[in-house]
């Protein structure tokens, strides 16, 4: 046997270790490039006083979760319990980025649809499926077009971002907070971003 | 009409005669001179043609993280629409189609990209193609040389005498049968 | 009741196959022909009960059984007949049994076709095609049993993707199955030829046709489906650069490669080491590509569900199988080195450089392919690699292939004059040139890869007449008829599939440079223009099928005032995914194609309707046929039927000196 005839063998080698690894990673999750970047600055129109506008300035100072959500998304559902708890147990501050009410819902028209009617709507029902499963949230505020979840890199519902002191974005997690998510990853992040800052 | 269909036909048989493609080519020149503003011309959905073509251009290399295999442009996902709204009112805004990309960068990643952009990571993907051509046409290289020195050693020999010939000048060790074995020679 | 049946038949057919995968081989290197004989029944055996188990699932889809898991989630009581049964492989489990089928049909196909072999390489041969049946249908009965029940069975079924309720799905994976599966003929006659130590250039030429017919397959099979997704998602794309096409592409390209080295080593003798190895990588590259869709490693549009334990499954039977392959290749490899001799200049050396530009356009495409998971496991970040990609690198990589492509034909065997050869054709290349350069000029279309493409074609075309009139030359006196009698079928083939490439190319280039597309908002009565064509509207009418609501646009597409066609394109929603769906109407001409989808109505009344002009796009596909009907004239050669008696005559001779 001469060593060149090895080669290919070799080669498929290390390829099937790739290919046995690449069944470890989830090829649809995409890191944000955010992490470790200050938030995008935002102002929004907060869901409980309309009328009030939050920033992201006032949360100056805490630790906190941005948590993106909106009563016609599916996986917020089983993550919503998680949240509630947690508000409970007052473990860290959240607020929720109401993501597309009315015109991410797919079974609804909203063609043409002035957007006040969509604010109007929009409010009626967040505030309705938040007295119906709990509101986690020190508030959420409204963001109707989806801007302020682009300037996010928000791609899937739901999604949270943690931030710390400075207003910097210090971890995201893709998907519902399960409470394994919740005891194995996010509150060891939280933890440290807290001693860090 | 006659003449015309015949004109038609003269004209395309001509332009099929010169070079059999070209009759695709002259058929935009139809679509300009309509109308300005006839009622019974639809109207476009793009207000701008040149702007959306540019629009298309652009989401055509940008990947959608809703349905991962499809770009925005071909994806109806919202967040698609929404991106491609995104593309439109900046490039109408006047931002150059790098200010546009740099934007999607910034929020989603590399990974919305098409066209991964080249650096150290990506060195081997941009890099591999030619390294592996070039590794290929030199493997093809020596290989075609070795064979010519082999063809040339074989002048005036057959097979069987070449053998006895290995056989003498490597002494009598007992190496593996080299490339010429006799009963590999068919 | 029967898809228990079915169950049972699938594991006699895993048990038939442990017996063809061991008793043959046991009986090849014992010499006893009576254990070598076990081999063709246990094969025939092995498809029926496969066939018998595929039509118990397709019963349960064909009569609505809801309380088979697969024919809950892929079918629906409402569904057309032709798509219940299409549906039974729109799926992961489905498709998988149609892999083993497939598998299980080409054994029983060489078990009756080649009856000539040596009896000691037809048993090593089916041994190993046992052993990879062995793999897929240990694979469907742990991790994919198709039987599954659903209990407590549902009402109604969820219907297959209404993406997949079309004819060109019908048709497309069985194509491409067969294709891919065919490439394991050709891996175990090499396998075979390795196991035995008989490693002249006979195997070669036994499995010449096969290797052919499959290939045949394979282009039918991604001719189809790129033809499905041009007409069916709406806007006219037809090829994507998809990770699951690129995993039909590449052993398309290596099973290219081995067509051409094989016709070397079964000619000349050599190449043969180079041979064996490309019969290797094409089938584990039908292996690679079934496991990247079925594993989840990579996203894809294709992708069937995922589920790790899946992926690991297959990626144990790929390391087995091609990590075997490549061993046993690499001990035996040194017995495989010389062959013929041939100088610099000759149709071998060409055939080579193709060669190898094929193989590192397919490892190129590998690269492109693979790299987001190697950049991911080594925590380098995630990035994508689409379309710009591709056809950044393989453009490069593929004109000096179809350049050589058609200079090669003109060289002799053995030995050539370059300085000859290349006056030969240098006329025809020179004017392809002006032709590329002058042709894109017409078409106001001066891009280099617009003048590149076209030059290539020329090219093609151009040398692809010079060679006809060539061969027709040299039997100068005698007939035309009789000249034309005594061209050989396999060189027809070889004539047709180069010439069909040339077609491809103008189309392909034509579409890419010249098409067009508008979206409009159209009121009943109001016209569009585009591209010289005018485009009426006359109003949408519902067009409901059986399990689907639909408007039915009308369009009445005129020149000049000439009626050209009526296209009635629909935008459908499937009831039981409450998927909406765009079905395109074409007005498909040898010239162009005009391409009509309906989008959605505005609240004015309105419609969004999206116009496409096409140049030259059917050139594709016809390209591709003429690809597939080379490869079927030359495997239907009659040289290989004649040489098949003579062998079988030396075997027999052979296995009486044996025995003696």
């Amino acid at each position: 046997m001469k060593a060149k005839f090895l080669v290919p063998l070799l080669l498929f080698f290390a390829l099937a270790a790739f290919l046995g690894f690449g069944l470890t990673l989830n090829p649809r999750e995409v890191p944000s490039p955010l992490i470790g970047k200050p938030a995008p600055e935002f102002t929004l129109a907060r869901l409980d006083q309309p009328e009030q506008r939050f920033a992201l300035e006032e949360m100056r100072g805490e630790v906190w979760l941005l948590n993106v959500w909106a009563s016609w998304c599916v996986a917020c559902r089983e993550e919503h319990p998680v949240l509630v708890r947690m508000a409970q147990q007052k473990l860290v501050p959240i607020v929720g980025l109401n993501y597309k009410e009315v015109r991410g819902d797919g079974a609804l028209n909203v063609r043409g649809m002035a957007l006040d009617t969509e604010t109007d709507l929009a409010i009626q029902r967040a505030r309705r499926w938040l007295t119906d499963h709990g509101d986690p949230y020190v508030l959420s505020v409204l963001d109707i077009d989806g801007r302020v979840g682009i300037d996010f890199g928000v791609y899937g519902v739901p999604e949270t971002f943690l931030i710390d002191r400075e207003g910097k974005i210090r971890y995201k997690h893709i998907g519902p907070i399960t409470p394994e998510v919740l005891k194995q990853v996010l509150l060891p992040k939280i933890e440290e971003v807290r001693r860090a800052g | 009409m006659p003449a015309d269909h015949y004109k038609e036909f003269a004209l395309r048989t001509l332009r099929l005669a010169a070079c059999a493609l070209m009759f695709a080519g002259g058929q935009s020149a139809w679509a300009e001179g309509q109308p300005a503003s006839d009622p019974g011309l639809a109207p476009t959905v793009a207000a701008d043609l040149a702007l959306e073509a540019d629009v298309m251009e652009l989401s055509h290399k940008l990947r959608c993280l809703v349905c991962q295999n499809q770009s925005i442009a071909e994806s109806n996902a919202p967040l698609a629409v929404d991106l491609r709204d995104q593309v439109r009112e900046q490039l109408a805004a006047g931002n150059s189609k790098q200010d546009v990309i740099d934007y999607v960068v910034a929020r989603y990643g590399d990974f919305v990209l098409y066209q991964p952009p080249f650096r150290a990571s990506t060195a081997v993907l941009w890099v591999g193609p030619a390294l592996l051509l070039f590794g290929g046409a030199g493997w093809l290289a020596w290989r075609l040389r070795r064979r010519q020195e082999e063809v040339a050693a074989d002048h005036g020999l057959s097979a069987a005498e070449r053998e006895r010939a290995r056989v003498l000048l490597a002494g009598a060790d007992e190496a593996a049968p080299k490339s010429e074995s006799p009963e590999s020679r068919s | 009741m029967i898809p228990e049946l079915g169950h049972f038949a699938l594991i006699l057919a895993l048990v038939l196959s442990l017996v063809q995968g061991i008793v043959p081989l046991v009986g090849a290197s014992r010499n006893s022909m009576a254990l070598m004989a076990v081999g063709r029944p246990a094969a025939q055996g092995q498809f029926f009960f496969i066939l018998f188990s595929y039509v118990c699932l397709t019963w349960a889809f064909v009569t609505s059984d809801f309380s088979v898991q697969l024919a809950a989630s892929n079918s629906h009581s409402a569904t057309p007949l032709m798509y219940k049964i299409t549906g039974v492989w729109g799926n992961h489990e489905g498709s998988l049994l149609l892999w083993a089928m497939s598998l299980s049909l080409w054994t029983v196909a060489v078990t009756v076709f080649s009856r000539h072999l040596p009896e000691a390489f037809m048993a090593r041969v089916l041994g190993v095609l046992g052993w990879v049946s062995v793999g897929f249908i240990s694979f469907t009965l742990v991790t994919s049993n198709p039987f599954d029940r659903l209990l407590p069975a549902v009402a109604e079924g969820r219907d297959l993707n209404p993406l997949l309720q079309d004819p060109g799905m019908i048709i497309h994976p069985p194509l491409l199955y067969m294709g891919y599966v065919g490439f394991s003929v050709a891996f175990a006659f090499a396998i075979a030829a390795l196991l035995s130590g008989r490693l002249d250039a006979a195997w070669a030429r036994w499995s010449r046709p096969w290797t052919t017919v499959a290939w045949v397959f394979l282009t039918a099979g991604i001719a189809v489906g790129s033809g499905w997704a041009y007409y069916e998602l709406g806007w006219g794309g037809w090829w994507f650069w998809d990770p699951v096409e690129n995993a039909s592409f590449m052993p398309w390209l290596l099973g290219t490669a081995l067509i051409h080295s094989l016709a070397v080593t079964e000619k000349r003798g050599a190449f043969r080491s180079w041979t064996v190895l490309l019969a290797i990588a094409a089938f584990s590259m039908s292996l690679l590509g079934t496991f990247l869709v079925r594993s989840g490693v990579i996203t894809s549009v294709h992708a069937f569900a995922t589920d790790p334990k899946r992926g690991l499954y297959i990626l144990a039977l790929l390391v087995l199988v091609i990590g075997f392959s490549l061993m046993l290749y690499a001990m035996r490899a040194n017995k495989l080195m010389g062959g013929g001799s041939f100088a610099l200049v000759s149709r071998e050396t060409s055939l080579l450089g193709n060669n190898v530009l094929l193989t590192v356009a397919s490892a190129s495409v590998l690269l492109g392919t693979l790299y987001p998971l190697f950049l991911d496991a080594l925590n380098l970040g995630k990035i994508s690699v689409g379309p710009p990609y591709f056809e950044a690198v393989f453009v490069p990589l593929m004109t000096p292939v179809v350049v050589l492509m058609m200079f090669g034909p003109f060289l002799r065997w053995k030995d050539d004059d370059f300085v000859a050869a290349a006056r030969k054709v240098a006329p025809a290349f020179v004017a392809s040139i002006l032709i590329g350069i002058g042709a894109a000029m017409a078409v106001d279309h001066l891009t280099w890869r617009t003048a590149l493409g076209l030059f290539l074609a020329a090219w093609v075309v151009l040398a692809s007449i010079q060679l006809l009139y060539g061969r027709l030359k040299e039997r100068a006196g005698a007939s035309v008829g009789s000249r034309l009698r005594s061209i050989t079928a396999s060189w027809w083939g070889m004539w047709l599939a180069h010439l069909g490439i040339g077609v491809f190319i103008i189309g392909v280039t034509m579409v890419g440079s010249l098409d067009q597309h508008l979206d409009v908002k159209m009121q009943e009565g109001q016209r569009a223009e585009l591209a010289g064509y005018t485009f009426t509207f006359r109003g949408a009418i519902d067009a409901d099928g059986p399990n689907y609501d639909a408007a039915r646009g009308i369009i009445d597409v005129t020149r000049n005032g000439r009626a050209i066609a009526t296209l009635t394109p629909e935008k459908r929603l499937y009831w039981a995914q409450g998927m909406p769906m765009t079905e395109a109407s074409i007005d498909i001409g040898p010239f162009r194609d005009v391409y009509v989808s309906l989008g959605e109505q505005l609240e004015t009344g309105a419609w969004i309707v999206s116009l496409y002009y096409k140049p030259f796009i059917s050139w594709i596909w016809l390209g591709c046929t003429l690809m597939g009907l080379g490869g079927l004239f030359a495997a239907a050669d009659r040289r290989y039927r004649r040489l098949a008696e003579r062998d079988a005559k030396v075997g027999a001779g052979r296995s009486v000196a044996g025995a003696a």
